[in-house]
């Protein structure tokens, strides 16, 4: 069934791009693809801790009415959301993190630097193409699960769903920023994993990935919403319930655009340092 | 024409090492110490040396992935290091234990990315892999997910990955570690073609010395960062100080044998082992001990370069050239 929408879009890619990025983008999604069974059980995952999760906001929201500026359905539409995110976005890590570590591990990051590709971009390329093919389905499909079993309020207009995406993809592009600065790090420390379970933590906490922002209380709401890390959940979620709209979303993806570019630089100006001391394991 | 131009080039690195409980001292160690020397085009060259000897290090510095200490380096007229990208497009590189295919892919998604990366225009993307596909024996394999392939099967993959946008210079570190007879005989075969026909200049690191026997006409040997032979396969013979293996079997067990020019090396039971210079003829140690002794049995063993390099590495003076 999911297999059938994949196909047309690869196929459609194929057609009309022909660069280098775009080929690894599409290997990823496709490579991605081939693991049925991790697909499958991680949807029904993101399934079953969606509905434990929106119980849980109902019976929290049937105390406290209108918590954070939310009214029920729109709480347990944030739950569906920010668990199609989860994945999508790769909130507490992983896609290409997990390759690059086991190239590091191996000692295999130095056949990538004999490739005259860029380091930074061949490893975006391929955390899109992961993000592609998970939205479709670790992030849809959870939600399908969700509108049917509970009452969700989504947008009928398509232009919002479109804007949506476009939050998505930029949020995508943030959570990269970030994973691949921890990543990077095993340049130096040889492993990264410790500083990646630091950067989870943090990151389910701060993206809004466990409560709405709007919930956390005085500075330390105010400190989460400059962080970037509520790009990746946050926004993308206040734009499908539409609470930004106008000027107000002009703003967020400007946010988002922001961190994402300033993350980006940030890890190509390590990238630079650490290829200048290079010291690979192994081999 | 020098394809690679190595110049009293250097390479130390830090090493950080523990003194006590807090204390950290720091060592310098120097893996490559004053290495000198240069590659002409379509040359085969083997590059042997122990675990350690400085051989990957000296590789990295080729392909630009490090940067020198000192000294001065050229790969196709360009510093490695200083246009790392642009060499990248010129160079091939192989390693027998990592692999650049897409492991989860069928192989022929890999050769459709080298296309891109490397901008083969079509014709010659399409020849180059009819060569390899045909040569490397690939046509049943190309669809087949990588991950899928046995060891042999993903080394010719990775050699075809290597050669599809026509390197002049390819770079192998133990193509043929952990395969079996038939898969290293096919590995060498495309190697040796591919020297032969395309001129393209290998620079072969390995432990198997089978692979420089049938593939390098010049061999250098590099122990502790540096140089201690460069020349001819029939020049570590003579350097090592070769000798052949007589192996006699008499007719009952008797003290070591005693002849000039020859030296008991092993005794078990009634055969004997021995030792003669390799360029000295076997016909007159076969007779003195065939009219001396009761002679059963003979064979002739050829001296194995394994030994002479290991004395090599071992530091034997009398197997280390002088400088």
């Amino acid at each position: 069934m999911g297999r059938v929408r994949v196909r047309v879009i690869v196929d459609k890619g194929t057609s009309v791009f022909d660069g280098v990025y775009l080929s690894v983008a599409r290997g990823a999604f496709r490579r991605y693809s081939t693991y049925r069974a991790a697909t499958v059980a991680g949807t029904v995952t993101n399934t079953v801790f969606g509905m434990i999760l929106a119980s849980t906001m109902l019976a929290l929201w049937r105390a406290r009415p209108g918590l954070g500026g939310y009214d029920a359905a729109q709480a347990v539409t944030y739950i569906w959301i920010s668990q199609g995110l989860l994945v999508t976005v790769a909130v507490w890590g992983g896609g290409f993190q997990d390759d690059l570590q086991a190239r590091f591990r191996s000692g295999d990051i130095a056949v990538d630097l004999y490739r005259p590709v860029d380091f930074q971009g061949w490893w975006l390329a391929t955390d899109l193409g992961r993000a592609g093919y998970q939205l479709l389905t670790r992030g849809a499909l959870p939600m399908l699960a969700g509108a049917a079993l509970f009452d969700l309020v989504l947008p009928g207009d398509p232009l919002v769903w479109a804007e949506f995406l476009l939050a998505v993809a930029l949020a995508v592009v943030v959570s990269f920023g970030l994973r691949f600065l921890a990543s990077i790090t095993g340049f130096w420390l040889h492993d990264s994993d410790g500083v990646r379970a630091a950067m989870a933590v943090v990151s389910m906490f701060f993206s809004g990935m466990l409560l709405p922002l709007a919930l956390f209380p005085g500075a330390l709401g105010e400190l989460a919403r400059v962080l970037p890390f509520s790009a990746m959940v946050q926004l993308p979620a206040d734009v499908l319930l539409q609470r930004r709209t106008g000027t107000a979303l002009l703003g967020l993806y400007g946010f988002q655009l922001a961190w994402g570019a300033a993350l980006l630089a940030l890890g190509r100006a390590g990238q630079t340092l650490a290829v200048r001391r290079v010291v690979v394991q192994g081999g | 024409m020098a394809v690679i131009e190595v110049e009293d080039v250097r390479r130390s690195f830090t090493v950080r090492t523990k003194e006590g409980r807090w204390r950290r001292g720091k060592r310098e160690v120097r893996a490559v110490d004053g290495l000198s020397f240069t590659v002409a085009e379509g040359e085969c060259v083997g590059y042997i040396g122990p675990n350690g000897a400085g051989k990957s290090t000296t590789v990295k510095m080729l392909t630009g992935i490090l940067v020198p200490s000192g000294g001065r380096l050229r790969v196709a007229g360009v510093d490695p290091a200083a246009r790392r990208a642009e060499l990248a497009r010129r160079i091939g590189v192989v390693f027998g234990q990592r692999t650049t295919l897409w492991w989860d892919l069928p192989l022929r998604d890999s050769y459709e990315l080298a296309r891109r990366i490397y901008r083969i225009p079509d014709a010659r993307y399409r020849a180059n892999l009819d060569r390899c596909v045909e040569l490397l024996d690939l046509a049943a394999l190309l669809d087949t997910p990588v991950r899928q392939l046995s060891l042999g099967q993903r080394m010719r993959g990775d050699l075809a990955a290597a050669l599809l946008h026509d390197p002049s210079v390819l770079y192998l570190d133990e193509p043929t570690i952990g395969l079996d007879t038939v898969s290293k005989a096919k590995v060498r075969a495309f190697l040796r073609e591919t020297n032969r026909e395309r001129r393209t200049t290998v620079l072969l690191t390995t432990h198997d010395l089978t692979d420089i026997e049938q593939l390098c006409g010049r061999v250098m040997v590099i122990d502790h960062g540096r140089l201690v032979l460069d020349g001819p396969l029939e020049r570590l013979h003579e350097i090592g100080g070769s000798e052949r293996t007589l192996v006699v079997d008499l007719a009952e067990a008797h003290p070591p044998i005693d002849l000039p020019g020859v030296r008991v090396a092993r005794t078990e039971g009634p055969r004997q082992w021995l030792a003669f210079p390799a360029r000295q003829s076997a016909a007159p140690i076969v007779a003195a001990v065939a009219e001396r002794y009761p002679l059963v049995d003979l064979s002739v063993r050829e001296p194995a370069i394994e030994d002479v390099i290991s004395r090599i590495y071992a530091g034997d003076p009398a197997a280390v050239p002088a400088p």
